[in-house]
């Protein structure tokens, strides 16, 4: 294994012959990387004006609503910061789906990872008292790691023992860990002194993560979670390209029956995936429960999972993408609190674009049709049915 | 890496029983230890925390108050069968450690879950007087929506395309068959949802078969898609026009005769219209799928597309049917949601039901029957979840309910192995 070469990210296939799994495999030229997510972006964005007209909105209101998007995403510093801040679990969530999508898996319970994340890291984050911030920091973080990882290694560990597949496990676990969080916020250990309602205790300060911009205004929420979210783009990226592990895991997704006469252990990659990635996630709740939160309440993760998997596919699962591709949902999400607050128009809707993106990036040739681009016939194939 | 496949493993003679002599590999008599490892930990489970929790007696009532016919009811010393079921279950367990069940360990681990069952709900009921009957009817109100999915499921992943988007489709059955039938009454809310579903699955189809896209992102987008619109649509329109979110009910319609035999009346015979489509649509599928053209062409094209293609069936259209129909179905499980209880949406109120139906069709095996079977045991899980959170019990009920979702993780874990999928499913189709 140790004399494997490591191959370069060029594709020496033609362009219009790779499918979309060997482009999530290997690296992308410029057209599908940045015009094909820009004009399913725009697109996306045309058809959410048709949806807000159809609720009884004119032409006039729906443009009032996207100026309140963008002046709520960019407009403004403060604004600039919430992008970031909410950009920062994006990214990290995002990795987990993104990697998991490199070795062929389907990893849709960032959700719950990043829930039982999240708990592991407020417990540690008020636990421990009289620790210094840079014992405390790093310690409640390596607690998220390992909630989400213990989360995460569940459906690979099923996966590769018995063959459950993955999507059914992880939403099952992403119900259970909702609920768990629910009973645990009840139970002596995490709920409030005084508080019925489920509601942790407050992280201690030496374990809350400091603000970036906090002194030009203490109001900029954006943390060092950021940094630590980049620091992980860049180590998944080393990960994957640089090392023998990353390129297993690779090869495991391209053709796992390939990857196993070639004498890499499929079980191994799965398991190590689903706890990389459940990693990512923990990190992501943490990073939420430490550095924004203070605390958890019920449903903390407020579907950062879900739109990590729409993140992962527009980033086409390669890290620096993610990290492009979360920036914008960031926004979007920023852009969404503000559009709902001062043009009236509802935050779900940035989910419904989002869905849309999703579609014309996975269905490039829908987007070249409608732009009459030279199509790249690129189809899809993550999926490995249900047997495998 | 460094162990060798199982099957080029050393295989040992095991001595069985006096008389007979089995072949088993090292892999099987782990198995079985395992297994009969965990049949002992759950009569231990109920020797040692349940039994002696438990004083009284345990009444399970077998009929409703307005029967004709009514049935005493079942009245058990709770402690006492606790200990005779505890037995029950170690006598299983050291028959399967020390000789195995072999070929009949899966049902005997099902007998042995079942009797677990039963020991957690004489325990529960210690001391009070809990109703069996009404249990056993929401059992089958609650699989229907789970067995309508997987039937969509099954519709269209016998001709191919894997549908994850029946999480969506229910979703949005549900949404639009509320504002319909606010708007024109029951019936036109149900026709809505049967479309809405059809229109979803529409987009499946087009996006599968055509675009060939990944089926399970198409799916993941599908209820995504479903999730944002309705909850948007519910923040924009139902908050303000209350009149669109308040459909009438369908009510349970008995029929005679059969109605009034004890048990079986209520939980078959006294349901609403959604639950008897249910069982036409199980039966009729059924009876399409494996015994008229249309469904041998849909198997063909599922299995082989290749060759179904080459003896002059039209691929793409079979597949286009088969998910629009698929679809169509899960449009109207969706409406029993909002138009089979309580006439009113609330955003993302189908809970995971898609998934679950997902994992029934995989337990059932592609099959509408077997998934029906299956979807009873899911049924029965999220029926106890909700008929235990009335009684008192001291299982909080944060855990009772994760119960029907642990149970989909380890039916799924347990049998998928086992499972054969269609063997063309979620592969596109290109016609050379």
């Amino acid at each position: 294994m140790t004399t494997t070469q490591i191959p370069s990210t060029d594709n020496p296939e033609p362009k219009n012959s790779r499918s979309f799994m060997q482009q999530l495999t290997t690296g992308t030229d410029w057209k599908s990387a940045a015009l094909i997510p820009a004009l399913a972006v725009l697109t996306a964005l045309i058809i959410g004006v048709v949806i807000i007209m159809l609720t009884g909105s004119s032409f006039g209101d729906a443009m009032s609503a996207y100026w309140a998007l963008l002046q709520g995403s960019v407009g403004s510093l403060k604004a600039i910061s919430e992008t970031l801040t909410a950009a920062t679990p994006l990214i990290l969530a995002g990795l987990s789906v993104a990697i998991a999508f490199r070795a062929g898996l389907f990893n849709i319970g960032t959700e719950g990872q990043l829930l039982m994340g999240g708990m592991f890291a407020v417990w540690a984050g008020f636990t421990f008292t009289g620790l210094p911030f840079y014992v405390h920091i790093p310690l409640a973080l390596l607690a998220g790691v390992v909630g989400g990882a213990i989360w995460g290694f569940i459906p690979g560990f099923l996966k590769a023992k018995t063959g459950a597949h993955e999507v059914i496990t992880t939403i099952m676990l992403n119900y259970i860990a909702l609920r768990l969080v629910d009973f645990l916020l009840k139970t002596e250990i995490f709920q409030r002194e005084g508080r019925n309602d489920p509601v942790s205790k407050t992280v201690e300060a030496s374990a809350q993560l400091p603000l970036l911009l906090g002194w030009i205004n203490p109001g900029l929420r954006v943390h060092l979670g950021l940094i630590v979210a980049l620091a992980a783009a860049a180590f998944i990226h080393w990960l994957l390209f640089r090392t023998t592990t990353g390129f297993e895991f690779r090869a495991v997704g391209a053709n796992p029956k390939a990857a196993r006469y070639a004498g890499m252990s499929i079980t191994k990659t799965y398991v190590l995936v689903m706890v990389i990635g459940g990693a990512l996630a923990g990190l992501a709740g943490a990073g939420q429960v430490l550095g924004v939160l203070d605390r958890a309440t019920p449903g903390f993760s407020s579907g950062i999972g879900f739109d990590a998997i729409a993140v992962a596919l527009l980033g086409r699962s390669n890290p620096w993408g993610v990290v492009a591709a979360a920036v914008l949902f960031g926004g979007l999400s920023a852009g969404g609190q503000q559009m709902q607050v001062s043009a009236n128009v509802g935050i779900d809707l940035i989910s419904v674009i989002q869905a849309l993106i999703i579609i014309f990036v996975a269905a490039p040739a829908l987007i070249s049709a409608i732009y009459r681009l030279k199509a790249p016939a690129a189809s899809t194939q993550i999926s490995k049915g249900w047997g495998s | 890496m460094s162990t060798p496949p199982i099957d080029r493993q050393p295989i040992e003679s095991y001595e069985v029983t006096g008389k007979r002599t089995k072949e088993l590999t090292r892999r099987q008599i782990k198995k079985a230890r395992i297994t009969g490892i965990v049949m002992f930990a759950l009569a231990a489970i109920v020797m040692f925390l349940l039994a002696p929790a438990a004083a009284g007696t345990s009444t399970f009532g077998l009929s409703f108050a307005d029967e004709t016919i009514q049935l005493p009811p079942l009245s058990v010393p709770s402690q006492g069968s606790l200990w005779v079921l505890a037995m029950v279950l170690g006598f299983l367990g050291a028959t399967q450690f020390f000789r195995g069940f072999q070929s009949r360990t899966t049902v005997i681990l099902g007998i042995a879950f079942a009797v677990f069952v039963f020991s957690i709900m004489v325990w529960a009921t210690a001391g009070q007087e809990f109703s069996l009957i009404s249990m056993l009817v929401s059992t089958i109100a609650r699989a229907t929506p789970i067995a309508l999915g997987a039937l969509s499921g099954i519709l269209c992943e016998r001709s191919g395309v894997v549908n994850i988007g029946i999480e969506g489709m229910l979703l949005g059955g549900a949404f639009t068959g509320v504002v319909m039938g606010s708007l024109l009454g029951g019936w036109v809310g149900l026709l809505a949802a049967t479309l809405t579903g059809g229109v979803l699955a529409l987009l499946l189809a087009v996006l599968a078969v055509n675009f060939r896209v990944d089926q399970i992102i198409i799916g993941v987008v599908i209820n995504i898609l479903v999730l944002g619109l309705t909850s948007f649509l519910t923040a924009q329109l139902l908050v303000k026009n209350p009149d669109l979110n308040n459909a009438p009910i369908f009510q349970a319609l008995k029929i005679p005769v059969l109605g009034d035999i004890p048990i079986i009346g209520p939980m078959f015979f006294d349901q609403t219209i959604i639950v008897y489509g249910m069982f036409i649509l199980i039966a009729s599928v059924t009876f399409m799928l494996f015994r008229t053209r249309w469904g041998l062409r849909t198997r063909s094209v599922g299995e082989n597309p290749k060759a179904a293609d080459s003896l002059g069936i039209k691929v793409a259209k079979v597949r286009y049917l088969a998910v629009v129909y698929g679809g169509m179905v899960g449009g109207f499980a969706g409406a029993w949601f909002t138009l089979g209880t309580v006439g009113r949406f609330d955003e993302g109120m189908t809970g995971g039901r898609g998934f679950i139906g997902l994992a029934a069709m995989i337990v059932g095996g592609w099959n509408p029957i077997g998934a029906f079977f299956a979807a009873l045991i899911f049924g029965f899980s999220d029926s106890m979840q909700q008929k235990f959170a009335v009684i008192e019990t001291p299982i909080p009920g944060e855990f009772l309910a994760m119960a029907p979702y642990l149970v989909t993780i380890i039916i799924v874990a347990g049998l998928v192995g086992r499972a054969r999928p269609p063997a063309a499913d979620g592969q596109p189709y290109e016609k050379e």
